[in-house]
């Protein structure tokens, strides 16, 4: 990172620590609270799903605890760092070592075979070994024999598994997923489910997935519930 | 990795590129044929006056500047410089401009080719008649010309006499007295340049003072290395300044086809943006894979530019050798990728840093 920004003394178990969480949009003359307020903690190594259904304000969750966008108020650390000091710069580099996004339309860059997609992955976040047991991860994902393929030749299963691939290369403390499966059918969305789930049980990685899927967030070991913008059951 | 992405991002569109990549060609192409053809005129001309076999050309003063002009001299200062100490032979020329770029030159053929020390021939032999015409090898490659042939040149009607290797006064040799006849120039006797041959070449220099202080006013000396040196782009104004215009003219062609090409990628690929700026990539990461596209398209020109020069050299010199006489400059050639790496930088630039300075959760929802 540029700077040493504020490290919160959090519980070494918490890696995810939100309190008092605001987002306002400010849209023409219109203020739009997407979040009014939201407190949540997360474990290290744990698997949580925050469900809600469209415009609870699960996305904008997602897009501040990954350092896409600043909260209007309130505090987050991840790891330990306090995104609300974070610059711009600050916050890209947050991204590069500290987490890793699985999206719904899985956004792999389309010039790019499976291996490559990895690989620029690795490179934005200016690591230069993968971890050691990404090859066993590569295997779980099940998609060894398809890294020579550009997305277009993949399934979208097999897409959604490469960016799973992708978001673990270097190691984040933890994966982001937004409706990791709502573009997938039952099948394989359940497959991708199983794989995160036995990611988290094998590598004890921190997983936080936002779903409006009942089904989906059965597989996290806890539910927590979003409802206009505040956390209404955990 | 980032030289990878920008590799498949040009190969994905692979017209655009192809498109992009011709146009900084045919700007390259435009510049160095535009150059070859101002060298080759000069070198021409150059190649000319050296072929005359003078060591001396004497014109009229017109106070330093160079002259383009027909008739100025009176034809009696020929046997006046000719009876000066070293002088061997001194030979009139009357020299009237044709078709642009080209002179039709009257003299007294059998003491220019004392003066010369014979002109080679590749066909037919020298004027006879007063209406016989000597062609240089290039005019008649061009014209599909054969001895003994009627040729239309001024509106006169001449005969082909003889086709002489290039690189020797001009294009037209003809009778003097014929030209100065056809150009008015006969009533009193007119010429354009003195050539002068002297008995011995190292006191050239040595002459040209003198005959400059004797013939102060009326001539000009002038020694043919001294000339032949005039015979350059800086010494010629409005060449360098029309060079400057097409120069500028490449780089705004260059900065609007990449800005173009980058533009729409910019649009096309917001998503993508989104994807790597969601990985980590700072605004510069992102400004420099555009910027390294806009490189790569330059590059890429630029070599199809070079092919282009040489594929249009070669057509020029097997068609019209005498009318646009064109020579490959290569030390233009990095001053050529400069040009449309200039353009294509300035094209990317803007693209770049909207695509920079995009945010990354709108470019991510991008349709």
């Amino acid at each position: 990172m540029s700077s040493a920004p504020t490290m919160n003394p959090v519980p070494a178990t918490d890696i995810i620590r939100v309190r008092d969480l605001h987002k306002t949009f400010h849209t023409g003359d219109v203020d739009v609270y997407a979040l009014r307020g939201v407190d949540l903690n997360v474990g290290r190594g744990e698997f949580l799903a925050v469900i809600g259904p469209s415009g609870s304000g699960k996305s904008t969750l997602f897009h501040i605890l990954g350092g896409l966008a600043p909260p209007t108020s309130g505090e987050v650390w991840i790891d330990g760092l306090a995104l609300r000091q974070l610059t711009e710069t600050q916050r890209t580099e947050m991204r590069q070592k500290k987490v890793g996004f699985v999206f719904q339309k899985y956004n792999l860059l389309p010039t790019l075979t499976a291996r490559d997609n990895i690989a620029i992955a690795q490179t934005l976040g200016g690591s230069t070994t993968r971890p050691p047991d990404f090859d066993e991860i590569l295997q779980l994902l099940g998609i060894k024999q398809r890294l020579s393929h550009k997305p277009r030749a993949l399934s979208g299963g097999e897409q959604q598994r490469v960016a799973i691939a992708r978001a673990l290369v270097n190691q984040p403390a933890i994966l982001l997923a937004d409706e990791p499966t709502g573009n997938l059918d039952t099948e394989n969305s359940n497959a991708v489910l199983e794989i995160l789930r036995d990611l988290n049980k094998r590598t004890r990685q921190t997983i936080l997935m936002i779903t409006h899927n009942p089904e989906a967030a059965a597989f996290a070991d806890r539910i927590v519930a979003m409802r206009d913008g505040i956390i209404h059951a955990a | 990795m980032i030289n990878k992405l920008v590799i498949e991002n040009l190969k994905h569109r692979w017209v655009r590129t192809l498109l992009s990549a011709l146009v900084v060609g045919v700007q390259v192409m435009s510049i160095l044929t535009l150059i070859g053809l101002s060298h080759g005129l000069l070198e021409q001309s150059a190649q000319r006056a050296k072929g005359t076999g003078a060591d001396i050309f004497l014109k009229p003063d017109t106070h330093g500047t160079f002259s383009f002009s027909g008739a100025q001299i009176n034809e009696r200062f020929v046997p006046f410089v000719e009876k000066q100490p070293h002088v061997l032979q001194a030979v009139g020329v009357l020299s009237v401009p044709i078709e642009v770029v080209n002179t039709l030159n009257g003299l007294n053929f059998s003491e220019f080719e004392k003066l010369n020390g014979g002109t080679q021939f590749i066909a037919g032999g020298p004027p006879h008649g007063a209406n016989d015409l000597v062609v240089d090898a290039y005019y008649a490659k061009q014209h599909h010309l054969q001895i003994g042939q009627a040729v239309k040149v001024m509106g006169h009607d001449w005969r082909l006499s003889g086709i002489i290797a290039g690189g020797v006064l001009g294009r037209f040799i003809a009778p003097l007295a014929t030209l100065q006849q056809l150009t008015g120039n006969a009533e009193p006797p007119r010429i354009s340049e003195i050539l002068v041959k002297l008995d011995d070449p190292a006191l050239t220099n040595q002459e040209v003072t003198r005959l400059n202080q004797l013939l102060k006013g009326n001539l000009q000396a002038i020694s043919v290395a001294d000339f032949v040196s005039q015979f350059n782009i800086n010494n010629i104004p409005d060449l360098k300044a029309f060079i400057a215009v097409v120069t500028v003219l490449a780089v705004v062609v260059g900065f609007l086809v990449v800005f173009l090409s980058m533009y729409t990628a910019v649009v096309e690929r917001t998503r993508e943006i989104g994807i790597l700026k969601a990985l980590g990539a700072k605004p510069n990461t992102i400004l420099g894979i555009l910027v390294r596209e806009a490189v790569v398209l330059a590059i890429v020109g630029w070599v199809i530019g070079l092919v282009f020069t040489f594929a249009a050299r070669g057509a020029i010199m097997a068609t019209i050798p005498a009318s646009l006489p064109v020579v490959n400059v290569p030390a233009w050639w990095p001053i050529a990728a400069a040009i449309a790496l200039a353009g294509a930088l300035l094209g990317a630039i803007y693209p770049g840093w909207k695509a920079a300075r995009q945010d990354t959760i709108e470019a991510l929802a991008y349709e």
